[in-house]
């Protein structure tokens, strides 16, 4: 568990390319046993960040500290920081016992202890027997094992992790997810993984940073990051949200009131950070906090109703996801868990449903 | 349809002939124990005979043999440097200067090279007194020097298509720069290397233009000296020698094709 002491730690990291800025002065530090997770699209300088760490790009400003030793400007082949590629980038002309142990023969490590690590290793990540396999007869979920096992086995202080599951198929990925955490747990090592893919970031991660244009936007846990979100980017970049522009027209007791255009009656969401009333400000809400309901519900102090009609959904087996037109022209996506086998009262296209939610199921924004 | 078949299957014979013909006939008449091509006096091994009695054909086969051996090692060692630096090091200074000194060669005409050439070693001697005599030496160097742009083009080629990721996870795993070159990038250019090195063999085997302007009194290689021959009328030795080559040249070729062959099997078979 995180300990409080950052093993790796960066300040003020900057790279541009040509002129343009792909990482623009990011912070932050990673804890023993810690697995962080940075969360960006394509291009938002994720991969960048983490090519510094691994010292494949040298920085134009900024520093990196391994367990507070400056390490900005070591070449890679002597940090004690290893890297699992994207590709995998195994050896092709190796074989899979070559490919772990490479690492260790660069390191002069003696050959009794050679062998035992790397049968070790690949007992860990399941491969005993494949040891004289080339990585062309492997499968892609065993050439992502040896692509670990290799990364591993030098019992690197970091491991860099740069999309580890996006080239395996879905089923595959659910199951390799479980067993990097295993992994994870087990040898206590530092990971920090790089995706584009949030459900990746939240299974895996003890802390996301949310990445757009070569900086940090929010860095906080998993649940965090999904119910607090910092702003419209984050909101909408982890999960689904809906989201209503307009102005604060009242505060109290945590619970802010906002007023959107073409929304009659105001909407409520908690406070979450500093706002006042006037201000312009956005309120987010994600779908399955919502509920729908043929009937108006009871009025309640915090409660946020609206109306609207049904305009298209989706059954999803375990639940349906609800597209539905408000009054006031906006679209609102539900989703309502199918509890039942047969609902009894099932809404359908064209109908007419009341929307609500509780203030404390929406967060205010203000960027 | 049969008709059509037909046409179809002439024109193969044809495409065939076209290629097979010739090589047939000489073939064929190596083995002729008459003087004239046209006559068949019967089968016989004399021109075989006569060619392995005949000390300038063999010392021309030895030097031919030793220039093209060592101008394909030298030309794999610098064109697969100057290779690897165009494929991999992306924009340096003298880039340019570097892609079109390694293009040079490949477009200028024989003629032109070998007349510089010449000039450069007339001029080296005049300045220098190295090299004494031409021959050996200057026909090497002359062969390296054309050579080595064909082995570069073919090693960035395949450059450009390596993961460059895998040298960089050698790099991550320890490996200091030149053992990566050593681990990681030689055994990915190995087959451009070695096709490199037999591309450059067959041209220096080959080589007449350039070999004839830098070479001197003495130094005859097998070409200057066929083609010298035949200037004086096709003798029927040197049908013999043409077919050995050609025999040398087809095993070579068939070995290769089944080392490769089995390669392939084998890879398929243990593929999961």
């Amino acid at each position: 568990m995180p300990s409080g002491v950052p093993v790796i730690r960066t300040e003020g990291l900057c790279k541009s390319f040509a002129g343009q800025p792909a990482v623009n002065g990011v912070s932050f530090g990673v804890e023993a046993a810690e697995v962080f997770v940075i969360l960006g699209g394509s291009g938002c300088g994720k991969t960048t960040l983490l090519r510094m760490l691994a010292g494949f790009e040298t920085p134009d400003a900024g520093a990196i500290y391994l367990d507070g030793v400056d390490i900005t400007h070591m070449p890679p082949y002597e940090r004690p920081v290893n890297m699992m590629f994207q590709s995998y980038a195994l050896f092709p002309h190796m074989s899979v016992a070559d490919n772990v142990a490479y690492g260790l023969r660069k390191e002069g490590v003696p050959r009794a202890e050679l062998r035992a690590r790397i049968k070790e290793m690949l007992e860990l990540v399941q491969l005993s027997g494949f040891d004289a396999r080339k990585p062309d007869q492997l499968s892609g979920g065993q050439r992502q094992r040896v692509a670990l096992a290799r990364a591993l086995v030098k019992r690197p202080r970091v491991l860099l992790l740069d999309e580890p599951l996006a080239a395996l198929d879905k089923k595959l990925r659910e199951q390799t997810q479980f067993e990097l955490m295993n992994l994870q747990d087990r040898l206590g090592t530092s990971f920090v993984v790089v995706t584009h893919d949030q459900e990746e970031a939240m299974t895996l991660a003890s802390r996301i940073a949310v990445m757009d244009k070569g900086r940090f936007l929010q860095v906080a846990s998993p649940q965090e990051i999904y119910e607090y979100p910092c702003s419209r980017f984050v909101a909408e970049f982890v999960g689904t949200a809906n989201i209503f522009g307009g102005h604060v027209s009242g505060v109290s007791d945590q619970v802010v009131s906002l007023t959107a255009d073409s929304i009659a009656s105001p909407l409520l969401g908690a406070l979450h950070s500093g706002v006042a009333a006037g201000d312009q400000a956005w309120l987010a809400v994600r779908p399955e906090k919502i509920q729908l309901g043929k009937e108006a519900p009871e009025a309640q102090a915090g409660r946020c109703v609206l109306t609207g009609v049904v305009q298209d959904l989706a059954y999803y087996g375990g639940r349906s996801v609800y597209r539905v037109r408000l009054d006031g022209g906006h679209t609102v996506l539900v989703s309502a868990q199918n509890r039942l086998r047969s609902p009894t009262r099932k809404l359908e296209w064209d109908e007419s449903v009341y929307l609500f939610w509780e203030a404390q199921a929406g967060v205010v924004l203000t960027q | 349809m049969k008709g059509r078949s037909l046409a179809i299957y002439s024109w193969l014979a044809f495409g065939y002939a076209f290629f097979y013909v010739p090589i047939v006939l000489l073939v064929v008449n190596s083995f002729n124990a008459s003087r004239i091509g046209s006559h068949w006096g019967g089968f016989s091994l004399h021109w075989y005979q006569q060619l392995l009695d005949d000390p300038q054909i063999l010392a021309a086969a030895w030097l031919s043999l030793r220039v093209a051996f060592i101008s394909a090692c030298g030309a794999t060692l610098i064109g697969g440097c100057a290779g690897l630096a165009l494929g991999r090091f992306g924009v340096f200074r003298g880039r340019m200067a570097l892609t079109g000194m390694v293009a040079a060669p490949l477009v200028m005409p024989e003629i032109i090279t070998g007349l510089s050439l010449l000039l450069l070693f007339v001029a080296l001697k005049s300045l220098t007194g190295w090299p004494e005599s031409r021959g050996f030496t200057t026909i090497t160097i002359a062969h390296i020097t054309f050579c080595m742009s064909y082995v570069a083009v073919v090693v960035q080629a395949r450059v450009a298509t390596l993961d460059f990721s895998l040298e960089e996870a050698a790099m991550d795993l320890g490996g200091r720069p030149f053992r990566v070159l050593l681990d990681i990038t030689l055994p990915g250019i190995a087959p451009a290397l070695l096709s490199g090195w037999l591309l450059s063999f067959t041209l220096s085997l080959d080589d007449l233009v350039i070999s004839s302007f830098v070479s001197g009194p003495g130094a005859n290689t097998l070409p200057m000296l066929i083609f010298s021959k035949v200037k004086l009328g096709v003798t029927p030795d040197i049908n013999a020698l043409a077919s050995i080559i050609i025999a040398v040249v087809t095993a070579g070729v068939v070995i290769a094709g089944v080392l490769m062959l089995r390669a392939e099997r084998k890879r398929v078979a243990q593929r999961p």
